[in-house]
């Protein structure tokens, strides 16, 4: 790890980071090899948080936020992933690579949140210790039959399938929800970004096995508000807007014709905001 | 927020099938002053817009959204021979999807070049001449290749981007890009839809910069695109 080359780097963008870094540039510009690797995360952190101090009690939140949103997508895929028989056997890959996922954000966030001096959230009921390095792991925090509204969840792959696609579309939408929370630091936006797409990935993928499997109409993208079952009706509430930014979009020019209604829903995803999630993700957390 | 300034003669004196009250409704969403100059600073230089040299992006959110309209157009173009001209071998389930993404590419474009009004730059020539058409891995590779990069595109742009409601409008379409992606890259290699080489070890997609972009993406762009005035 060479500090030096990093800084430099950052030069490159920001010329004046070695004076946003000042007392301690003549310290910077001397560091080598020499210097401890084991201390530097921690000289960094620090310095990094004066020079570029922008985060804020509400960057702090909505990172914070964004992890109780990636601790319920991990639980659920790594208790799902683990039921012998329910994910057929070619989707199996898949769903490991989306709890993999879903672990590496929460561990991202986790990081992120302490390197910038918040306090790290935990579920209710957390046995896992260190809220950072401890174990992400927590059943006693979730119940994904949402109080028996999708009670064959752990049998019923359809029900599974249902309740993830659920997840990761709403996940896209808190996410796109919260971008402008974010635009105070620059970086953890971009971060943020990163991370959204991430669960758009995944949405299509599931939405596309929900299709082969006999949902024909279900899409990759959102047509309309359609949700895969009732109680996910309000994931999908508002995916039917065709109207952006003062634009009406089934009134531009399409291949032929004017772009039709469906395809204006599906082109555009829709944010819902942090009391809309809540309400959302609320079934599935136990008291 | 003051945004009378946005509905002068400038911005309501040109054709399209939007009308001036949904016109003005957009320009109100620029937000506070900041983004009202820069969307009539932007009016100004209209005429410097497309030169026969090329196109000129231009600066600050105006100038961001006209890299997006560039790659949207891009994309469009790309779609629409895709599907008036199909591949061996093509599926009446990729016809049906592939066209489906034609048409939000389309509607991207569209939105961009009305929302933009005259700030917008004009048509791009694209060059496909290194594709295959007929061929499946031919268009589905460059498929892939076009929609990871417009995911990497806006996720590295929001950042330059000034206003919260132009953030947004990017948000709302880089995730039906990232669905495009994923849907493209299962049609290649089954369950590749994140793979390890657009993930990383964090769990964050790819984001790149204007001029990384750029770079790529004219390859397959005939006209010569200044994006010197972007912000950085």
């Amino acid at each position: 790890m060479d500090l030096k080359f990093i800084i430099d780097e950052i030069q490159k963008a920001d010329p004046e980071v070695y004076e946003k870094l000042s007392p301690r540039r003549e310290i910077l510009k001397s560091f080598g090899a020499k210097v401890a690797v084991a201390a530097l995360p921690l000289a960094l952190g620090s310095m990094f948080k004066k020079a570029y101090g922008k985060v804020t009690d509400v960057v702090l939140d909505t990172l914070n936020f964004a992890l109780e949103l990636e601790y319920i997508e991990f639980n659920f895929y790594h208790q799902y992933n683990l039921v012998s028989g329910l994910i057929a056997g070619g989707d199996a890959a898949a769903f490991a690579t989306i709890e993999a996922h879903e672990l590496a954000h929460v561990n991202f966030l986790r990081k992120a949140i302490q390197a910038s001096g918040g306090t790290v959230y935990t579920p209710t009921h957390y046995s896992g210790g260190d809220p950072v390095t401890g174990s992400p792991i927590s059943p006693a925090s979730y119940d994904f039959t949402a109080g028996g509204t999708f009670a064959d969840i752990a049998s019923n792959y359809a029900t599974f399938l249902a309740v993830s696609q659920t997840f990761e579309d709403t996940g896209v939408r808190a996410y796109k929800g919260q971008a402008a929370n974010l635009q105070s630091n620059l970086d953890v936006l971009t971060d943020a970004l990163q991370i959204h797409s991430v669960e758009a990935r995944h949405a299509a993928h599931v939405r596309n096995i929900r299709r082969l499997a006999g949902a024909t109409a279900n899409k990759p993208w959102i047509t309309g508000n359609t949700a895969p079952a009732a109680p996910a009706q309000g994931s999908y509430n508002g995916e039917d807007n065709t109207t952006q930014g003062g634009v009406v979009i089934t009134t531009l020019s399409g291949v032929s014709g004017n772009v039709s209604t469906n395809a204006a829903t599906e082109a555009f995803d829709e944010p819902l905001t942090k009391d809309q999630i809540v309400t959302i993700v609320t079934p599935f957390i136990r008291p | 927020m003051k945004t009378q300034n946005a509905t002068g003669p400038s911005l309501l004196a040109e054709e399209g099938t939007v009308s001036n009250l949904s016109r003005r409704r957009f320009f109100k969403l620029a937000g506070g002053v900041a983004g009202v100059g820069m969307i009539l600073s932007a009016c100004h230089k209209d005429n410097n817009n497309n030169t026969s040299a090329g196109v000129n992006l231009g600066s600050g959110d105006i100038g961001i959204l006209n890299y997006a309209y560039a790659l949207e157009q891009l994309e469009a173009a790309f779609y629409t021979h895709v599907i008036s001209s199909q591949y061996t071998g093509i599926t009446s389930d990729e016809i049906a999807l592939l066209t489906d993404i034609r048409d939000h590419e389309v509607a991207h474009r569209e939105f961009f070049k009305t929302a933009l009004g005259t700030s917008a730059i004009g048509a791009l020539t694209v060059n496909f001449s290194s594709i295959d058409f007929s061929s499946r891995a031919s268009v589905l590779g460059t498929a892939k290749a076009f929609e990871d990069l417009g995911v990497a595109a806006y996720n590295g742009a929001g950042r330059l981007i000034k206003s919260p409601d132009y953030l947004l409008l990017a948000g709302k379409i880089v995730s039906v890009e990232a669905r495009h992606a994923a849907y493209i890259r299962d049609l290649l290699t089954g369950n590749s839809f994140a793979g390890s080489d657009v993930i990383n070890n964090d769990g964050l997609d790819v984001e790149k910069s204007p001029a990384t972009v750029l770079a790529t993406a004219g390859t397959y762009i005939s006209t010569k695109i200044d994006a010197s005035n972007l912000p950085k």
